[in-house]
């Protein structure tokens, strides 16, 4: 099948490349820019381990055709550490908060904890667990996810 | 010291960013992929293949069935090998099978260039069978008659064991004894771990090397040589991260085949990934079991004489078979060792999806049917459910009479204190009593006692190797295997505190590798830290002594006066600073007279084994027109003897809860009663605890040291699972007065109960 050219911003960069329009985007993340923080659990949009932001808004990338992101920004797990390669503050959170077993799920979650931490209002820990419900993890039972979640969402308020 | 530290983990860093490579994040641009083709029937002979227009599609490049592969069977279950002929593993399937025993049994295989054309291919294969009728249940294959699912085992028991201690039949003759009997029913369930069952494969030379999501890489080799009929020595297997395991990957599951596979294309690389519903289908899974219990019990409580016969549902391939009831039914045993005890245990084949090792091997299902059966006799003298436990539960000293295991250490009443405390439970207790009305309240209760290696049923051998760097930091090499539990960062810990060096200064070599790795058996049994902390420090000692005698070469001194702390070579009385580490370890690599290569290896044979513990105590609401249950609040309190890192345990608490609460309330594997194919495979239809599902989970420690532990600590990874389901149970039965004997206390269930019960219409 012909390659279809798609621009796009990934991790603050922009981007072109000539992509199959049947491959899904994480697919394309994984193989052609080699983001491996973009796992497969699933591959039909239960897990949420393939988590990525497009636009600021959380997708389940296995599910989301590379075509479609024509235009828009995505960001990966990769894209939140600085140039020097330092770590966000919700990463820190996940290791201080001991938020990490297996680790297989960890990219996902920290993914999908982005809007809550970003968000204006605040988030109870019964609405982050559900706003954190699209991704699983069979190692912390969520405790400790929730917890490195909430302390980063109300450190980043104090802050304000 | 940082033993007993909540240090974080190692590898938190690269697990946070991204940078932790697992399996299918190694595999090589332009590899092959393998898919597999499933069986649609559930038992039945495979007659023929059509590949024809299979072999069109673009891109394929070779079809293997089941009449090619090699005329081997071979046995899958992760355990040590045994060189005695009657303890070794079933060997009952091959690479591939003719006779399939289950509905997605492997009958062949497709190498394409891109895993769209293995699928397309794997569209168009025909297959003709001559099918078989399929037997499901264990009653059903053990009736007269019933098909033959393997040639070697008629009658598809694979295993009947039984034991007895004191005698049954003359202690039941004792004057005013109780009879409470009850039966008791566990379903079968899935790891799920997030990560599939993922590998891929090579040659090098006329050398097989598979990289692969295992916990046992070094069992993973053998069983490979086995399949493939082929020398240790042309195995090689690589182990990097794995996204969880919990006893699924402690089965050799894509590997075998997944080595032949790169043979029969000249050594090119292969990959076989297996997709999630073929991960719920064809890998492992939590086997159900059926428990029939009777108790004679006295009227202050104690009990006189304890029966039990166990079933256990295998599925098609034997796996771990017997192991699993067989460590049930002991822990029947253990856990209340009062009065003649008697036991039986069956474990048969049937033609479902093979069960094998998941955390806990097979006591989370004697732990639910134990301890409801407690409640039971506790319900039927009127009795405090507490107080009958505390009367006959296993005491400090005791040895089994079964296996010798002996309770080196126990902090069981402390942890029932504590876990009652927090709850509540006197107020409660009394709070709850004679309620009526639609929203009910409950507390329960359940506790449990854990062996925390194999010994004396198996081999339990682990070894280590420490290499002393130029800058006096150390190469941490372990056979065992981290997956998630934390193992690296507790192995690291140690190696620090034994060897005199601070946690930074370790390096722990994550990824096993058999050319390199030294040996042990893997990751099950909640034994690594017992096991191989023990070789950690036999080998930390051994570098440590090393260390210090090139010391005492240097500084011309007694290596008896000499001491390595924090990194110094200091006088062992003075405590003065004689030399750094880092000089000596310079010297020792550089010397012109007198070089070194400082390096430790030691095995550690462990001949012994102890038993940790723990409790579970819940308080629910159950809604009962709804049928549903509601956990307000639960908490786990263990024993495992000297917690090695606080924060890690925890986590590990945590997990074990969440899978026991999925275990009670949720999880269940459901297949066609007509056809055997698994309804649920999927993440949508198998119901696993989300965030939102779970409520807060809290965790406290006992911490009594164990006289035989490396640090004093016991098992901890499997044992928080185990007494999760039961505690809510019990806690059901303490709301409405119903006793629901089996599992998963999901809405759909709690229906039929409740109307059995007269609840609901
Ligand atoms: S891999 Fe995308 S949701 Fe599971
Ligand atoms: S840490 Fe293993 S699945 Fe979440």
């Amino acid at each position: 099948m012909d390659k279809q050219k798609i621009t796009f911003t990934l991790n603050h960069e922009k981007r072109e490349e000539y992509i199959d329009p049947r491959a899904s985007l994480s697919e394309v993340l994984r193989g052609e820019f080699s983001l491996t923080s973009v796992k497969h659990g699933c591959n039909v949009g239960e897990c949420g381990a393939c988590t990525v932001l497009i636009d600021g808004e959380t997708f389940n990338s296995c599910i989301y055709l590379a075509i479609w992101a024509d235009g828009k920004d995505v960001l990966t797990l990769e894209g939140l550490s600085d140039v020097n390669g330092n770590i966000s503050d919700i990463q820190q959170a996940f290791i201080d908060e001991g938020a990490i077993q297996c680790g297989f799920c960890t990219p996902g979650f920290i993914m999908s904890s982005l809007p809550i931490i970003e968000s204006p209002r605040t988030f109870t820990r019964d609405e982050i667990r559900k706003q954190i419900s699209g991704n699983f993890c069979r190692c912390t039972g969520y405790e400790t996810i929730v917890n490195a979640i909430e302390k980063t969402a109300n450190s980043r308020h104090k802050a304000k | 010291m940082v033993v007993g530290k909540p240090v974080e983990r190692v590898d938190a860093f690269d697990k946070v960013t991204g940078r932790a490579k697992y399996t299918a994040d190694m595999f090589p641009e332009n590899a092959l992929i393998a898919k597999v083709l499933h069986s649609t029937i559930a038992n039945g002979m495979v007659i023929s293949f059509d590949l024809n227009d299979a072999l069109k599609v673009p891109g394929v490049v070779k079809i293997l069935t089941c009449f090619d592969v090699p005329d081997i069977q071979y046995p899958t279950p992760g355990h040590p090998w045994s060189t005695e002929k009657k303890h070794q593993d079933i060997a009952d399937r091959k690479l591939l099978n003719t006779h399939v025993r289950f509905y997605g049994d492997d009958i062949a295989v497709v190498i394409a260039e891109t895993e769209l054309a293995a699928k397309r291919a794997l569209d168009l294969i025909q297959v003709k069978y001559e099918e078989q009728k399929a037997v499901f249940t264990v009653a059903d294959a053990m009736a007269p008659g019933a098909p033959l699912i393997h040639d070697e085992k008629p009658g598809n028991v694979i295993v009947h064991s039984n034991y007895e201690f004191g005698s049954f039949d003359s202690a039941i003759t004792e004057q005013g004894l109780i009879k409470v009997e009850g039966t008791y029913h566990t379903q079968q369930v899935q790891h799920c771990h997030i990560e599939n069952a993922s590998s891929f494969a090579y040659m090098e030379g006329d050398r097989i090397t598979v990289v692969s999501s295992t916990q046992i890489p070094h069992i993973v080799r053998r069983i490979c040589t086995q399949a493939l009929g082929c020398s240790f020595g042309s195995i090689r297997i690589i182990k990097p991260y794995i996204g969880g395991g919990f006893g699924n990957k402690q089965d050799a599951l894509t590997e075998p085949l997944n080595a032949w596979l790169t043979t029969q294309v000249g050594g090119r690389c292969v990959g076989l990934f297996y997709t999630r519903e073929e991960t719920f289908v064809c890998t492992r899974t939590r086997h159900a079991m059926d428990f029939d219990i009777t108790t004679y019990v006295r009227p202050d409580g104690s009990f006189a004489a304890r029966r039990i016969v166990a079933y256990s549902n295998q599925g098609a391939y034997a796996s771990h078979a017997h192991a699993l009831v067989a460590n049930a039914v002991n822990a029947f045993r253990m856990m209340y060792p009062v009065g003649a005890i008697k036991g039986d245990a069956y474990t048969v084949y049937t033609n479902i999806q093979t069960a094998g090792a998941m955390r806990a091997y097979g006591i989370p299902q004697i732990g639910f049917a134990l301890e409801a059966h407690i409640d039971d006799i506790a319900a039927r003298l009127k009795a405090d459910r507490i107080a009958l436990r505390q009367k006959n539960m296993m005491q400090l000293g005791y040895v089994d009479p079964g296996t010798t295991i002996t309770c080196h250490s126990t902090g069981l009443q402390q942890c029932i204190d504590k876990g009652r405390k927090f709850i509540h439970w006197d107020e409660k207790a009394k709070q709850y009593e004679h309620q009526t009305g639609s929203v009910r309240h409950g507390i329960g209760m359940a506790i449990f006692c854990y062996k925390t290696g194999v010994y004396p049923i198996s081999l339990e051998t682990s070894a280590c190797r420490m290499v002393l760097n130029q800058d006096g930091t150390v190469q941490l090499q372990m056979g065992a295997t981290e997956i998630g539990q934390g193992a690296d960062t507790v192995f690291s810990q140690m190696c620090a505190d034994t060897v005199g060096i601070p946690l930074e200064s370790v390096h722990v070599i994550s990824t096993q590798d058999t050319d390199i790795t030294p040996y042990d058996t893997g990751a099950y049994a909640s034994r690594q830290t017992y096991v191989c902390g023990m070789a950690v420090k036999k080998t930390g000692l051994s570098l440590k002594r090393k260390i210090l005698e090139f010391a005492a070469f240097m500084l011309h001194k007694d290596v008896s006066d000499l001491d390595l702390k924090d990194s110094w070579i200091v006088h062992t009385v003075s405590n003065e600073k004689l030399i750094a580490l880092s000089d000596v370890a310079m010297e020792a690599c550089y010397s012109l007279t007198n070089s070194h290569h400082i390096a430790a290896e030691e095995t550690h044979h462990c001949s012994d084994n102890t038993y940790s513990f723990g409790a579970c105590f819940a308080d629910i609401d159950v809604d009962i027109p709804l049928c549903k249950i509601h956990v307000n609040n639960i908490i786990n309190v263990h024993d495992s003897g000297t917690i090695i890192n606080p924060l890690l345990a925890t986590g590990q608490v945590h997990g074990g809860m969440s899978m026991g609460l999925g275990y009670g309330l949720l999880e269940q594997m459901l297949y066609d009663p007509k056809t055997g194919r698994t309804l649920d495979d999927n993440m949508l239809d198998y119901k696993l605890m989300t965030a939102s599902d779970t409520p807060e989970l809290n965790v406290q420690f006992v911490e009594p040291s164990d006289p035989t532990g490396p640090f004093g600590n016991k098992a901890l990874g499997e044992p928080p699972v185990i007494p999760v389901a039961p505690a809510i149970r019990n806690a059901l039965l303490n709301a409405t007065g119903v006793a629901v004997d089996s599992i998963p206390l999901s809405p759909e269930h709690l229906f039929f109960e409740f109307k059995k019960a007269g609840l609901i219409k």
